[in-house]
């Protein structure tokens, strides 16, 4: 199962070139769906009116060298490694997740436009990697859809109850769960299975794609354009309209804000967590 | 004004929910974001607006402090044991900063051991003073404790 390259298999049945056009039809429609999307939600007019009201309270001017470091920082820390998350599960979760479907959506593409039939013989990483990145969403998602997810975790809900917010984490998780059944029903040579869990797959897959304007999947595209404005908040002095963050050793803070040092003394201890403590499940 | 959530700054991590005395602050149902979903019960209490990790929720201030349009702000560090506000007029003129410690001692350290307190005695139970009296409001180790006693002085404004 982990070995063999599925959509080659399947080419025997379906012709590559319609496996290949719907690839491009799914792009199509997560780009048409994220302009809707935009359009809809207005989202880029707010986005770039709330850039402009900070530039308008910007204490110092950001140059475009210090705009491609903070670009950097962005891409390390809030893109590549989910940084955004204070709940490390949440985080941890994502990663998997996020990878797992980079991982899974890049191999399908590969597989079904490098190597479309058993004349091109797939290289056996590529099975390999399509396997372990649906087994990483899957892993990612069902914590996440079963013990992290904030309805269950703090508004005290089932998890089997869902609505119209996991439109995107159920529809990825049917993709990864029906895709991973679909190669085990292929390779044991179950075919009446492989056809349903097949069919699961590609309706699973087309409603993942094709629901971006009612889903969150474009969240991907504004998550790091969001971090990177509120990235430049800081460097500029806005801050968003809120406080600075003091030092408490500083003789000008302790100056200005006398009862720090009256109450704190001169060296404030570090005081650890308070509700942080605790994870936020006392609804 | 109720509170309010910022929904790109939103990440649907339930602190607020968690923490909202009234209970009223919930997950939406379409775009899993916290909202207020009975602004007429919210008493402003400011307890999701400090626990928020992400600053997304916000709440106008009472017009005897600020006029209408202002912004107010509060970032809660709990390990440096501080909250800092800002307060920011709408003509941008008034900018004004606040710190004030929450804590003078690491969180946790100080809680009451009361199960290793001695059980009260009937005299003590028959007594109108309640639990620990005497002791908490310094009477026993003197007399009344005035701002002259401890070296003090009334300051003009708000002092506490």
């Amino acid at each position: 199962m982990f070995m063999s390259n599925p959509f080659s298999e399947l080419s025997a049945s379906i012709s590559p070139t319609i496996m290949q056009g719907y690839i491009i039809l799914m792009v199509l429609l997560v780009v048409g769906g994220t302009i809707l999307d935009m359009i809809h939600k207005k989202s880029a007019q707010y986005f770039f009116e709330n850039a402009k009201k900070a530039k308008k309270s910007a204490k110092r001017t950001v140059g475009t060298g210090e705009k491609a470091s903070i670009a950097i920082k962005v891409l390390a820390n809030e893109v590549l490694t989910s940084g955004e998350f204070s709940n490390t599960r949440r985080r941890f979760s994502h990663l998997l997740t996020m990878y797992g479907f980079i991982i899974f959506v890049a191999t399908t593409a590969i597989m079904i436009f490098g190597y479309p039939t058993p004349a091109t013989p797939t290289p056996a990483i590529l099975p390999q990697l399509w396997h372990i990145g649906a087994l990483m969403l899957c892993a990612g998602g069902y914590w996440f859809w079963i013990f992290i997810r904030v309805d269950v975790s703090a508004e005290g809900l089932s998890w089997y109850r869902f609505e119209r917010a996991d439109l995107f984490i159920l529809s990825l998780l049917t993709t990864a769960t029906f895709a991973l059944l679909w190669s085990f029903a292929q390779s044991n040579g179950i075919s009446g299975w492989s056809t349903l869990f097949f069919a699961l797959f590609v309706a699973s897959s087309t409603t993942l794609f094709g629901s971006v304007l009612w889903s969150k999947f474009a969240h991907m595209f504004f998550k790091p354009a969001a971090a990177f404005q509120k990235r430049v908040t800081r460097a500029d002095g806005s801050r968003e309209n809120l406080p600075a963050e003091y030092d408490l050793t500083d003789p000008a803070v302790q100056a200005q804000f006398p009862d720090i040092p009256e109450y704190m003394g001169n060296k404030p201890a570090y005081m650890g967590h308070g509700i942080k403590r605790e994870s936020a499940n006392h609804y | 004004m109720p509170t309010f959530v910022y929904m790109t700054r939103c990440d649907g991590c339930g602190q607020c929910v968690d923490i909202c005395p009234s209970d009223i602050m919930h997950i939406d149902k379409t775009l899993r974001r916290a909202y207020n979903i009975e602004p007429n019960m919210c008493w402003e209490c400011y307890s999701c607006v400090k626990a928020c990790p992400h600053h997304a929720i916000d709440v106008r201030g009472y017009a005897d402090f600020a006029p209408l349009g202002h912004s107010v702000r509060v970032h809660r560090d709990e390990e440096k044991g501080t909250i800092a506000w800002r307060i920011k007029f709408r003509n941008g003129k008034k900018d004004m900063e606040l710190l004030a410690p929450i804590t003078t001692k690491p969180w946790g350290t100080c809680i009451p051991q009361l199960s290793d307190v001695a059980a009260p005695s009937n005299e003590m139970r028959d007594s109108q003073l309640l639990f620990n009296e005497p002791k908490y409001l310094r009477l026993d180790d003197g007399d009344i404790h005035t701002l002259k006693s401890n070296g003090l002085k009334l300051e003009a404004g708000v002092y506490y």
